[in-house]
């Protein structure tokens, strides 16, 4: 989610033409007139701030995990219901980061690149789930596909079944996950325009041609970085899947669920273990971002 | 892209080939079943083993008494629940017709295996001096309970509060009243669920006094070190009555009544009857009672029948919207 506030976009820097402003603020001598103290105080404030916030509570997830030792911890991740739990997550993931890059590079190239009524009203539905609470997300799936629910019945008569199985935890994670792509996607897509598409057009190229040859290579670093959000929201995801789950242990519980079930049951050293592995995955998750973000600096130079 | 693709398929394949394994039942219940049922389940799963020759596992859904029926009405495919109190099986039986409105005739008394009672819990050496529900709205005592709108112990505590002012010499409905409102003043975290309200007393340190289940509160003691907690058995105060339930519809739909109707029959068994007893939950069968008599405090116990007239008129008149506990927590 820290992407969000990441403007200007990184991976639209060389269109726009700007430089990062860390970078920026180096060049330019002294861009403000604040003395040296006052500098360090405000960056010491921001940075203890960081450090109390996000750091010490990081760390303090490591420490419980092994306070029983490292065996326990081990464990704790070998129990038959922690890799069930695990092995979802992973389903999770796997099922919401193919659905949404096939979603996410679609709704951008329509948005982007054509005209069209209701345009406006796409964006703003791939904006929704940002500002739907996960909580009421999960409700409507209860409302639509619940026993008691409209199309509850008639699943429940030809053996159906959606929420408190597979189907609706993955639909659950698909509705938290839709912008991530598409958004990253989008304002580079846009920056971009339709020149060069047109120009591999008039040369003779197919639209499939264009669309892998020109299109797909502009946006490669952006669906990378998008997808690897989108990985990291869909492993993560509690509020939604918690109220289309039905809780059952080893076989609907995620990663996320399952450490809340561990600490209901007074067993806060493995309840660590599994939350450490969640925050590995946050690790990796900003490692491979900044990679990326690299990675993707280094083709624009060229 | 493609790596992906056959990751997603080979991760289908697993998960399908894990969920048709064998038999399994799914038991729906309350918070503080946790420990009981993991043992239940074990034992019962070695006992089906051996008498029907058939492999069955249970796997079990925890969650405040409230919300687990909710989740079972909407679609939850529980074989068995059990719950915390009738009326939250009543609802299922009522709004999804899952099973018939007479279900709590069909086991033997009253479909409970178990009961248990509420007690206080307090921090060592007792500082604040509780002995008794009085001492519970004295100024100056910080109480912890859970919500009687979503959690099945939270109402036994509420209920076991009203029944006491009611049981004091010249008590009465307006007595009770005070009495209770007066509690809910003193309440400091109202938690959803009765394992919330444990943890929020027992790891987060808030509070002087948990009201708890009889159960929950021994848990509690056992889990954070003898000698950190006391309980408190009151004068009086109410017998609980978490009952148990076959769900006939999903039952006949999965082709599990033989073995779930087992299941439940199990648990009046003394094998289970002992692991309830060493689960602190106090047993049915006379003879494993006589073994853990020493276990349990005498307290003088009235029902929901004796004091409210069951468990539909005490819902109406104290938890549904607009009823007593409504009244009296707006107030504040």
């Amino acid at each position: 989610m820290e992407s969000q506030t990441l403007y200007p976009h990184p991976l639209s820097a060389p269109v726009t033409g700007g430089e990062r402003p860390q970078s920026a603020a180096r060049r330019v001598t002294s861009p403000t007139t604040e003395s040296a103290l006052v500098r360090r105080v405000l960056i010491g404030v921001a940075l203890g701030y960081f450090a109390a916030l996000v750091l010490v509570p990081l760390v303090a997830v490591f420490v419980e995990a092994l306070k029983k030792g490292f065996e326990f911890y081990v464990e704790s991740l070998r129990e038959p219901d922690a890799l069930e739990a695990i092995r979802l997550t992973l389903t999770m993931a796997l099922i919401a980061v193919p659905v949404n890059l096939v979603f996410g590079v679609a709704a951008a190239w329509a948005i982007a690149k054509f005209e069209f009524r209701g345009k406006s009203l796409l964006v703003s539905f791939i904006d929704l789930p940002f500002a739907v609470s996960p909580v009421i997300a999960g409700l409507v799936y209860v409302l639509m596909f619940g026993l008691q629910g409209w199309l509850g019945p008639w699943l429940a008569a030809h053996g159906i079944k959606i929420i408190f199985a597979l189907p609706g935890l993955a639909l659950a994670t698909l509705f938290v996950t839709v912008p991530y792509i598409a958004r990253e996607l989008i304002p580079l897509m846009e920056a971009q325009g339709t020149d060069e598409e047109e120009a591999a057009l008039v040369l003779g190229a197919s639209g499939w041609q264009t669309f892998f040859r020109v299109t797909l290579p502009n946006i490669k670093w952006a669906l990378v970085y998008g997808a690897i959000l989108c990985n990291a929201r869909a492993m993560g995801e509690f509020g939604a899947v918690s109220v289309v789950s039905g809780h059952i242990r080893g076989a609907t519980n995620t990663m996320p669920l399952h450490v809340e079930i561990l600490y209901n049951e007074y067993n806060f050293a493995a309840a660590f273990a599994v939350a450490s592995l969640l925050a590995l995955l946050a690790i990796v998750t900003l490692v491979l971002k900044s990679v990326v973000e690299r990675r993707a600096h280094g083709a624009h130079a060229r | 892209m493609k790596i992906s693709l056959k990751l997603f398929a080979a991760a289908a394949a697993l998960y399908a080939a894990s969920t048709f394994a064998d038999s399994t039942l799914l038991n729906v219940s309350y918070d503080p079943t946790r420990e009981l049922y993991q043992q239940v389940n074990a034992a019962f799963a070695k006992h089906w083993q051996a008498t029907a020759k058939e492999k069955v596992t249970i796997r079990a859904s925890h969650g405040g008494s409230g919300s687990q029926a909710r989740s079972v009405i909407d679609g939850l495919e529980a074989d068995v629940v059990t719950l915390a109190l009738a009326y939250d099986i009543d609802e299922i039986a009522a709004r999804a017709k899952l099973l018939p409105a007479d279900w709590q005739k069909r086991l033997p008394n009253n479909s409970t295996p178990y009961t248990s009672t509420i007690v206080f819990l307090v921090r060592k050496g007792n500082p604040k001096g509780i002995r008794d529900w009085d001492d519970l709205v004295k100024p100056g005592v910080s109480v912890i309970t859970p919500n009687p709108k979503t959690s099945g112990g939270a109402r036994w505590n509420y209920l076991a509060a009203w029944g006491y002012a009611m049981k004091k010499p010249g008590g009465d409905e307006t007595k009770a009243r005070n009495f209770v409102a007066a509690l809910f003043r003193n309440v400091s975290i109202l938690d959803s669920g009765a394992r919330g309200s444990t943890t929020t007393f027992a790891q987060r340190n808030q509070g002087d006094v948990l009201i708890a289940w009889e159960n929950e509160a021994f848990l509690a003691n056992k889990e954070f070190g003898a000698g950190r907690f006391e309980i408190i058995v009151p004068s009086v105060s109410i017998a609980a009555e978490p009952p148990v339930a076959l769900v006939d519809t999903v039952v006949d739909k999965r082709g599990t009544r033989k073995v779930a109707q087992a299941y439940l029959e199990y648990l009046y068994t003394d094998e289970a009857q002992e692991i309830a007893a060493r689960n602190f939950y106090r047993p049915r069968s006379a003879k494993v009672a006589a073994k853990y008599a020493q276990q349990f405090p005498k307290v003088a116990l009235f029902t929901v029948d004796e004091a409210f007239g069951g468990w539909t008129r005490a819902q109406k008149a104290h938890f549904a919207d607009g009823g007593v506990f409504d009244q009296i927590y707006k107030a504040q």
